[in-house]
């Protein structure tokens, strides 16, 4: 099962975070530290699954934004790894050729996407074309 | 596509400088949310963050309150932006339920994503969005039903259920698909937040399986995982479909946009699979219906991507937990093979994974790798270490004890996480302590200081540093000694036995499951046992402190100790008031205080002389009376007398041999020190298991063993070779490394105990013994030839380097012209690729994304100045490839190479680069262009990939330096990377440059078709894929060819008709061979290499160039 999706930067700012269990905003902060500090100081030829207290991170990085989902020790790592890969490529379909800006002014579409492909620690969907239907529809409705 | 993600997001640091970007000119300058993300990009710490945040909470709250309809959507991501940087906007959530109220769809759909984040499922607030969301269901605006969906199956108030649950359920059999599909999992988040409250539509949740979207069937799925894991017997009818619709996804018959990286579903297919061995589990009938698409999934999951091998991870699960098929498990078996001896880590990491839960089942599959975790366990990365000692905690026995614990141990001192030091803590002390004390008490027996038992039982009961630890360790012994009453106590030596019945007697309530009767009926066995002496029916005793059945038998009995006890007994079950006071229940958690001045006595014993009792003796006092009184020495008598346990009903039952030596130190009657040193008299015979460095007889077992378990023929290369050939099937023999013995041996040490069962053997061939030699030497070759790739660095760089990219990482102090220059570069450079050989391989996530990164381990000589005419450059940043060739020394200068590229430059300095096809190496070589008038001095050249650093001193005015890097790649990959940094002085700031190279490169391979054959024969590693066609105006086959000969600098070695064959080499030995059949509008290809995963990155090169032409 998933416990959150992070999305945060090399400076270690949290730029999206989606938690699927509660964790107190006070902790958060504390706790999303600490997972970035996990992954930073690993090196490329490392391997992309740490163990980080009772449960495990995967973690992606696209050039300076790194991707770290948090999931029990019961999920299989490696489709979460590519779970991740697919999302960004979802991101990269909407907004053809992402970057983190991208992202940073689109927060609201961003976890839009990522709501139609997870949900409450479970992936729901990963048909790309059926991720975006309803954004995109959104979309249209507010241009027209 | 891919590609393009990782270009646009490797641009990315560069483009943090908000200006002249297209994101940030969608929004105007003025823009207040365009103002929070600029200031947060520009946050240096965290007191800046803390600030910016609470001014921009102010103003946040001071606008919405202001009803402004048309600023809320944008307020609200603001909040939402707060918060996530964890700074509470309380004062926010109202607003948000409002416009998911109020809202446009957009400003709607931005409100219910707020509530989502910033509520929590028992917040009250929630109760507000009921009545939207019952609006939003009923709306004839089909994307405000789907967004109501959305959030009710995020969150929603339990009590609240029944008021929309007939709308949800009205909605499954909505026209649409996607407003089924999402009822269908706002049905799921009701299932698993009130289950009995949707108990009613189970058969709904049936329709839907079979729905003829697989969207919704994959929703409904959610469901059935969840209910199938509690109650699998309730759906075993449902298999035949599970196994049907599996079937049809791996069959490819979804639509193509269910496909990820053209592999069908690969998340419903782990989903399926998940289900299928949840009701397969000890169910042969259930499983028998699985095997066939089971067997299948594992024959499709062929391609080469991470994706496939997530779902055979699953479908290797899946197949050890079901009734077991034999060939189902041998293919299993070979699978997890692939995995563990992966060179990607990622991979690596999930057959470790898969090892350690198949090893339960079967623990002999451990044997099969046992070389592959030897080295894993050494591996640099603590994750795979970590799981490897995993792994080795589920096949620990008896006789690798003490090699695993010692591993553990091993990894303790390096470790610096508590959570992992206190989980292998406990394994440590569960498998160590309490298996280790077993030998110990089984071995030493009654031969044994009477105190080794004491303070174990001491330790036990005092415990670690947690209750949590000293549970499970308690637990874990009460386990193993029940087990152990189960088989044979007899054998069991007298002292074990006491040992035995305490921890039972005090710990055996914390297994639940474990019924009373049933210990004390094990117990009770003992007491009517002949061998069990006295003493240890006391102890049993002790443990019947309320069964007085037991203690009536005893309380007769001719044994005075007996009598005592039972007596005890009995008084003790009659008074409760006194068990309670002397028998408190958690007594054994505080340490026993011991008087053993034995002060509380002394009115006892003033009454006592009052009475005319005799004074009391010491012993020795005694001893010289008797002696003197009679000739005759009583020695031999003192042992059999009976210790006396007068003093026992004053204290608890924390330990009966500890209270019989004070009762022994009251003098009563035996003598202690004779007692000891007869007992040291016997135990001089027996063999010392405890030295300094822990249990020796154990160690010493476990040396002999390995010196049993390993044969010549695998300590000397020669004679394994000979070994090897006398198998007909062998593979070719490899010479052992010499340092492999001592890996040998650890192997043979860990996996000691289970190699004994081995005859039994899952590859189902007749001869156990010769095979596992085999596989192991086998496993040895990969190995070996792994290792002298890597550390031969001449044969070097099948990936190779052609192209710099440059950001700038500019130091704040640095003047405002050179940010100028710096960002012109940028631009300037980001192109770079695009336009210099049309592949800009910045990407490689998508096909490999844990291979990254090359090592320029050596520097090949001719390095610092190479002495040049000054060249006036008025343009520093273009290509000076004629001016530049020219440095470049003459044994370089003849070779094939690539054009020399310029990378980066400001005024003074500038950078190009080149790289030299060398016979046997790849050279980087790289060019200081000095174009200012004064002398730069002291360059830094830093390569990232090994801390790789350059000095020049010096570059005087309008020189060149040049450098050369020979690049050694350990495997190939389809995209390598080296990023590196020149910073250097000048009279003003430190300037620093960071450069990016990357390209795959190859070379033709001239050779003759009938070497073509035999050489395709030979190679070990191979893939196959489609390629597109090239049809422009020519013979189809031949365009195709001739493209990927002119991008790839392939050899076309023949084409017969409707085939053709081609050859490249990366560098010399390392070929790679391509066989291509035109098959209706595709191009089957078929690579073959000896090299590993060459074949991968040469198709992805070939797709590319097709993609491309």
């Amino acid at each position: 099962m998933i416990k959150f999706v992070l999305m945060v930067n090399r400076q270690g700012q949290t730029r999206l975070s989606r938690y699927y269990q509660p964790v107190e905003l006070s902790r958060r902060a504390a706790l999303e530290a600490d997972v970035v500090r996990c992954c930073l100081t690993r090196k490329k030829d490392q391997c992309s699954f740490v163990e980080y207290k009772d449960f495990k991170l995967v973690y992606r990085q696209y050039a300076a934004l790194y991707i770290v989902v948090g999931v029990t020790d019961t999920e299989n790592e490696l489709s979460i790894y590519e779970l991740v890969h697919n999302f960004v490529e979802v991101l990269d379909k909407y907004f053809s050729r992402v970057s983190e800006l991208d992202i940073m002014f689109n927060l609201d579409r961003v976890h839009i996407i990522l709501d139609e492909m997870i949900q409450n620690g479970h992936i729901v969907e990963t048909n790309k074309s059926r991720i975006l239907a309803p954004l995109t529809a959104l979309d249209k409705m507010a241009d027209g | 596509m891919s590609d393009v993600v990782e270009k646009t997001l490797t641009a990315l640091p560069s483009l943090l400088s908000l200006d002249s970007q297209p994101g940030s000119a969608k929004l105007s300058s003025t823009s207040k949310l365009g103002n929070l993300i600029r200031g947060i990009t520009e946050l240096t710490s965290k007191h800046e963050e803390e600030k910016l945040i609470q001014r921009e909470l102010a103003s946040i709250k001071e606008q919405v309150s202001s009803p402004n309809t048309s600023m809320m959507k944008e307020l609200m991501v603001r909040a939402i932006y707060c918060e996530s940087l964890g700074y509470e906007a309380s004062f926010s959530y109202i607003h948000a339920i409002k416009l998911a109220q109020q809202g446009t769809v957009l400003e709607k759909r931005v409100g219910y994503l707020a509530v989502s984040l910033f509520l929590n499922e028992s917040h009250e607030l929630l109760l507000l969005l009921v009545n939207t969301v019952l609006k939003d269901l009923q709306s004839t605006n089909l994307i405000e039903v789907c967004m109501a969906l959305t959030v009710v199956s995020q969150m929603f108030p339990k009590d609240m259920i029944p008021a929309i649950l007939p709308l949800v359920e009205e909605k499954l059999n909505h026209p649409k698909e996607i407003i089924r599909r999402k009822a269908v999992l706002a049905l799921y988040k009701f299932y698993l937040i009130a289950p009995n409250q949707v108990q009613h539509i189970h058969n709904k949740f049936r329709k839907a399986l079979c729905d003829k979207d697989p969207g919704v069937m994959t929703a409904s799925l959610h469901i059935y995982l969840q209910m199938i894991q509690e109650n699998p017997e309730g759906y075993k009818d449902l298999t035949a479909s599970f196994v049907t619709i599996l079937k049809q996804v791996v069959g490819g018959k979804l639509p193509m946009d269910f496909n990820y990286h053209s592999v069908p579903a690969p998340w419903l297919q782990i989903q399926l699979l998940r289900i299928l061995s949840l009701l397969g589990k000890n169910d042969q009938s259930t499983s028998e219906i699985m095997y066939e698409v089971l067997d299948e999934s594992l024959r499709r999951a062929e391609m080469n991507h991470n994706i496939t091998y997530a779902i055979l991870y699953e479908c290797v699960k899946c197949i050890y937990t079901i009734h077991p098929k034999s060939d189902l498990l041998e293919k299993a078996a070979k699978c997890i093979g692939n995995f563990v001896l992966s060179p990607k880590i990622n991979l690596k990491y999930l057959g470790l994974k898969a090892l350690t839960y198949v090893v339960q089942q079967d623990p002999k599959l451990a044997l099969q790798h046992q070389m592959t975790i030897i080295e894993c366990l050494d591996h640099p990365d603590l994750i795979i270490k970590r799981e490897t000692l995993e792994l080795l905690f589920r096949i620990t026995n008896a006789q690798n004890v003490t090699v695993i614990v010692e591993k553990m141990l091993e990894f303790l001192h390096s470790n610096t996480d508590d959570y992992t030091t206190i989980d292998l803590v406990g394994k440590v002390a569960e498998l160590w302590f309490i298996e280790t004390m077993n030998t110990v008490f089984s071995v030493g027996g009654d031969m044994m200081q009477p105190d080794i038992p004491n303070s174990f039982l001491k330790l036990l009961s005092e415990g670690f540093d947690t209750v949590e630890e000293d549970r499970k360790l308690r637990l874990f012994a009460v386990d193993s000694y029940v087990s152990l009453l189960q088989g044979e106590p007899g054998k069991l030596p007298q002292r074990f036995l006491q040992v035995i019945s305490w921890v039972l007697g005090e710990y055996s309530h914390l297994r639940e499951e474990l019924e009373p009767a049933t210990v004390m009926r094990l117990l009770a066995k003992l007491l009517d046992m002949k061998q069990t002496s006295s003493e240890t029916k006391s102890w049993v005793l002790l443990v019947f402190q309320s069964a007085q059945e037991v203690s009536e038998t005893y309380g007769s009995s001719m044994d005075t100790v007996l009598r005592q006890r039972a007596q005890e007994l009995q008084h003790l079950s009659q008074d409760c008031e006194l068990r309670a006071r002397v028998l408190p229940q958690d007594a054994g958690l505080e340490p026993l205080e011991v008087d053993s001045s034995l002060s509380f006595l002394d009115g006892f014993v003033s009454e006592a002389l009052a009475a005319g009792a005799a004074p009391y003796k010491p012993p020795h006092q005694r001893q010289e009376e008797l002696a003197q009184a009679k000739a005759l020495s009583l020695e031999p008598y003192g042992l059999s007398l009976p210790i006396s346990m007068s003093s026992c009903s004053i204290a608890d039952r924390q330990s009966p041999t500890l209270l019989s030596m004070s009762s022994g130190l009251s003098g009563d009657s035996t003598d202690l020190s004779h007692k000891g040193s007869s007992t040291t008299l016997k135990l001089d015979g027996v063999k010392r298991v405890w030295g300094r460095e822990g249990y020796l007889a154990q160690r010493e077992a476990v040396e002999e063993a390995a010196q049993v378990e390993v044969p010549s023929p695998l300590r000397s290369p020669s004679q394994q070779a000979e070994a090897d050939s006398s198998h007909s099937q062998t593979p070719t023999p490899t010479p052992t490394p010499e340092p492999d013995q001592e890996k040998q041996q650890l192997a043979s040490s860990l996996f000691f105990g289970l190699s004994s069962q081995s005859s039994v053997c899952l590859m189902g061939k007749s001869e156990p013994t010769p095979q596992r030699f085999r596989r192991k030497a086998k496993g040895q070759a990969s190995s070996s030839g792994a290792a002298e790739q890597i550390s031969n660095s001449l044969v070097s760089a099948p990936s190779a380097v052609d192209n710099f990219l440059c950001n700038n990482l500019l130091d704040s102090n640095i003047t405002s012209q050179v940010g100028i220059s710096s960002s012109e570069q940028t631009s300037e450079l980001s192109q770079g690729p695009a336009t210099t050989n049309g592949t800009c391989d910045t990407e490689a996530e998508s096909t490999d994304g844990d291979i990254k990164g090359s090592n320029p381990s050596l520097i090949i000589g001719d390095n610092g100045l190479v002495a040049a005419d000054p060249t006036p450059h008025k343009d520093p940043g273009s290509p000076k490839d004629f001016c530049l060739s020219s440095h470049l020394p003459a044994e370089l200068s003849e070779l094939c190479r690539s054009e020399i590229t310029p990378l980066c430059s400001n005024q003074s300095l500038g950078l190009s680069a080149c790289h030299v096809h060398k016979e046997d190496s790849l050279v980087l070589v790289v060019f200081i262009t000095n174009s200012s008038d004064a002398a730069i001095r002291q360059i830094l050249l830093d390569l990232d990939s090994e801390q790789l650093q350059v000095i020049y001193h010096d570059v005087t005015s309008h020189s060149v330096a040049m450098h050369q890097f020979s690049l050694t790649v350990k495997r190939p990959s389809v995209h390598v990377e080296v990023v590196g940094m020149v910073s250097y002085q000048l009279p003003v700031g430190t300037p620093q440059e960071s450069l990016t190279l990357c390209r795959f490169s190859c070379r033709p391979l001239t050779v003759s078709t009938e070497e073509y054959g035999t050489m395709w024969l030979s190679f070990s590693h191979d893939t196959k894929q489609n390629l597109t066609l090239i049809s422009d105006g020519e013979e189809p086959l031949t365009a195709t060819l001739n493209v990927l000969k002119e991008k790839l600098q392939l050899h076309i070695v023949e084409i017969i008709g409707m085939e053709g064959i081609i050859a490249c080499q990366l560098l010399r030995d390392q070929p790679c061979l391509m066989h291509c059949r035109v098959h209706a509008d595709v191009l089957a290809v078929w690579l073959r290499s000896p090299v590993p995963d060459l074949p991968d990155c040469l198709i992805y090169h070939c797709q590319r160039a097709l993609q491309e032409h």
